[in-house]
């Protein structure tokens, strides 16, 4: 047996719980630690500032203009409307179908659906498909959209684009989704039905209230990732050549079955390949409004989801 | 709100061959032979009891011995766990519970229920009370009925001001009375409690315990606790439930005594009854 020491005296038990203020190792990982996230980060703001820096000559230049010009081979003409418009009319298709498609699956599979093989064999392959590199999808867009539904899409239209965009998306819609189902707690569900709901009570009133904001966190990211893809786009039509200038008082319809569209991400991609110096700059400047749109996307999803959080308390 | 079996349906009921201890006719809710399976094995197996109307019938037994599983039974919320199966019969007024034209969802709204943990809503106070009677068709009366729950439910006073704001800022206390008023704002017949109190102080406690006095004047109650003393403070029947353990090592609950309480608690017929409810047991 070990014979127990209890420090009694305050002179005894000061010493007993002092300690060193400084702990070696604590501080150096700590230190590393650091020393990493400032290296990423570090990469990111170098990257950040050379592009904004090459492209204020653009902005101071040519202020709003650069925005709402059309693409052109003339440098000091080109501008980005085309790559706007159709960046954000891609993004509308990725929202409007790829939203409630997937959080529907996702619904299905997490709460109708028994949980069998057939079940798990659909959501190991949903996972699956999350991973799947993007080109593939622009290859299916090809096929499926442009080629064989092309009596519905019109062809390389943006529709055929939103389209194979939204099919990349939905996997990762619906996983995150699920995820979120997943995550509300079961006695929510037990205190509902308890009181006489039906399924669809339960999860309409109950399940994706609270689900809801990381559902929305999750097609933050969605959002993101449409936004930001090109290789598909290449593949499902999207042009990439200068010369297209859109009907100044076509309708949406029109614009949207249109046969020339292109998206922010191509215009970068074709005038990154082109060899006048001042595109350049230009290259730089899309970055620019290719990032500043992104945020603006992503903002307004995230205040949809405040709004959705507060609105769920009530 | 939700209307009351009519009495003729009382003597609609089962063929008398299948159990000897149940007079089919005596009672609210009569279980015959009741088994229910999680998966292939069987968690409580063959009980038989019948439940007085305007009565507390409290279920006692050691842990596992399937209290919950009965209670859950009486409402149909075993129905939501994939792998349970229920045979044998249950009547509610002479019906079978199970029969296939019996909705679930309506059974919920005549047999209320209340969960050990307090689970309000993550809502406010008035929208834990009025979903039930939202979802019943109820557009009415709205503020009339939080009134009559919360008071029913012994909270009024204290929420009276903050209707509106989170339940998941009251007390623990609070909200579980918070989720007895959400169960008989649908005015149900029967409320069936899972260890109301379990985590609640003993003044808390005491309250509940009030409440279902004064409930069930209005409401059969059906209560499970692992609270002897609740158990005999509260109630006019009790179920004691005992595991018997198989060979292979699987735990099945069984009925061992069903009897008034004073009997129960003053003269048991089993030796293990009062084994238990002494506290010479396990
Ligand atoms: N959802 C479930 N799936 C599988 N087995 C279950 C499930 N719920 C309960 N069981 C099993 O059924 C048996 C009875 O459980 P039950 O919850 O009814 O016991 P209880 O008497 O309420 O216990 P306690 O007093 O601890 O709450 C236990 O052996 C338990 O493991
Ligand atoms: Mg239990």
């Amino acid at each position: 047996m070990t014979t127990r020491t209890v420090p009694t005296t305050p002179d005894l038990v000061r010493a007993a719980l002092a300690g060193r203020r400084f702990n070696l190792v604590d501080s150096l990982l700590a230190g590393a630690l650091l020393l990493s996230l400032l290296s990423s980060l570090l990469v990111l703001i170098t990257l950040l500032a050379d592009t904004v820096r090459t492209a204020l000559p653009v902005f101071a230049d040519r202020g709003m203009d650069f925005v709402t010009s059309s693409l052109s081979a003339d440098p000091a003409k080109a501008g980005v409307l085309q790559g706007i418009l159709g960046s954000l009319a891609l993004t509308g298709f990725v929202l409007m179908i790829g939203f409630p498609l997937g959080v529907s699956a996702a619904i299905y599979l997490e709460e109708y659906a028994t949980d069998n093989g057939f079940t798990r064999f659909i959501t190991a392959n949903v996972r699956n498909l999350a991973g799947v590199p993007s080109v593939v999808y622009g290859i299916l867009g090809l096929a499926l959209f442009v080629n064989l539904l092309g009596g519905l899409t019109n062809g390389r239209t943006v529709v055929s684009g939103g389209l194979t965009l939204t099919v990349l998306v939905l996997p990762i819609m619906i996983i995150t989704t699920s995820e979120a189902l997943r995550a509300v707690p079961g006695t929510v569900r037990e205190a509902s039905f308890g009181v006489g709901a039906t399924k669809w009570e339960t999860i309409r009133h109950h399940v994706l209230p609270i689900a809801l904001p990381t559902i929305l966190t999750g097609t933050v990211l969605t959002v993101a990732r449409a936004f930001g893809e090109s290789a598909p786009l290449l593949l499902a039509g999207a042009l990439v050549t200068n010369f297209f200038q859109p009907s100044a008082d076509a309708s949406v319809v029109q614009l949207i079955t249109d046969e020339r569209y292109t998206a922010l991400p191509l215009v970068v991609f074709n005038w990154a390949r082109q060899p006048q110096e001042e595109f350049v700059q230009l290259t730089a400047a899309a970055v620019v409004v290719l990032l500043v749109l992104l945020l603006s996307v992503n903002a307004t999803t995230i205040l949809l989801r405040d709004r959705f959080e507060m609105k769920a308390l009530r | 709100m939700t209307s009351r079996m009519p009495a003729q349906h009382l003597s609609e009921t089962v063929d008398p061959q299948s159990s000897d201890s149940v007079d089919p006719d005596a009672g609210i809710l009569v279980a015959r032979d009741l088994t229910v399976h999680y998966g292939s094995f069987p968690a409580i197996k063959d009980v038989s009891m019948a439940v007085q109307p305007n009565q507390i019938t409290a279920l006692i037994g050691p842990s596992g011995c399937g209290k919950s599983t009965m209670l859950r039974c009486f409402n149909r919320m075993n129905d939501l766990i994939e792998s349970a199966a229920v045979t044998g019969r249950l009547t509610y007024h002479g019906v079978d519970l199970y029969s296939p034209e019996v909705d679930p969802v309506q059974v919920r709204r005549h047999i209320g229920m209340v969960f050990q943990k307090p689970n309000p809503f993550p809502k406010s106070i008035y929208a834990n009370i009025a979903f039930g009677a939202k979802i019943a068709g109820i557009k009415t009366g709205l503020d009339q009925l939080v009134e009559e729950s919360l008071t029913k439910a012994a909270l009024w006073e204290e929420v009276k001001d903050k209707l509106h704001e989170s339940a998941n800022a009251l007390s623990g206390g609070q909200q579980q009375r918070l989720c007895i008023a959400r169960a008989i704002a649908t005015s149900p017949d029967v409320v069936l409690m899972d260890e109301p109190a379990s985590a609640l102080d003993p003044i808390a406690t005491l309250r509940i315990e009030e409440l279902m006095t004064e409930l069930k004047r209005e409401y059969t109650i059906i209560v499970v606790t692992h609270n002897m003393q609740q158990a005999a403070r509260v109630s006019d029947r009790t179920a004691f439930f005992n595991v018997s353990v198989s060979d292979d090592g699987h735990r099945t609950g069984r009925l061992v005594e069903f009897d008034d309480t004073t009997t129960i608690f003053t003269n048991p017929r089993e030796k293990s009854t009062e084994d238990y409810i002494t506290g010479r047991f396990g």
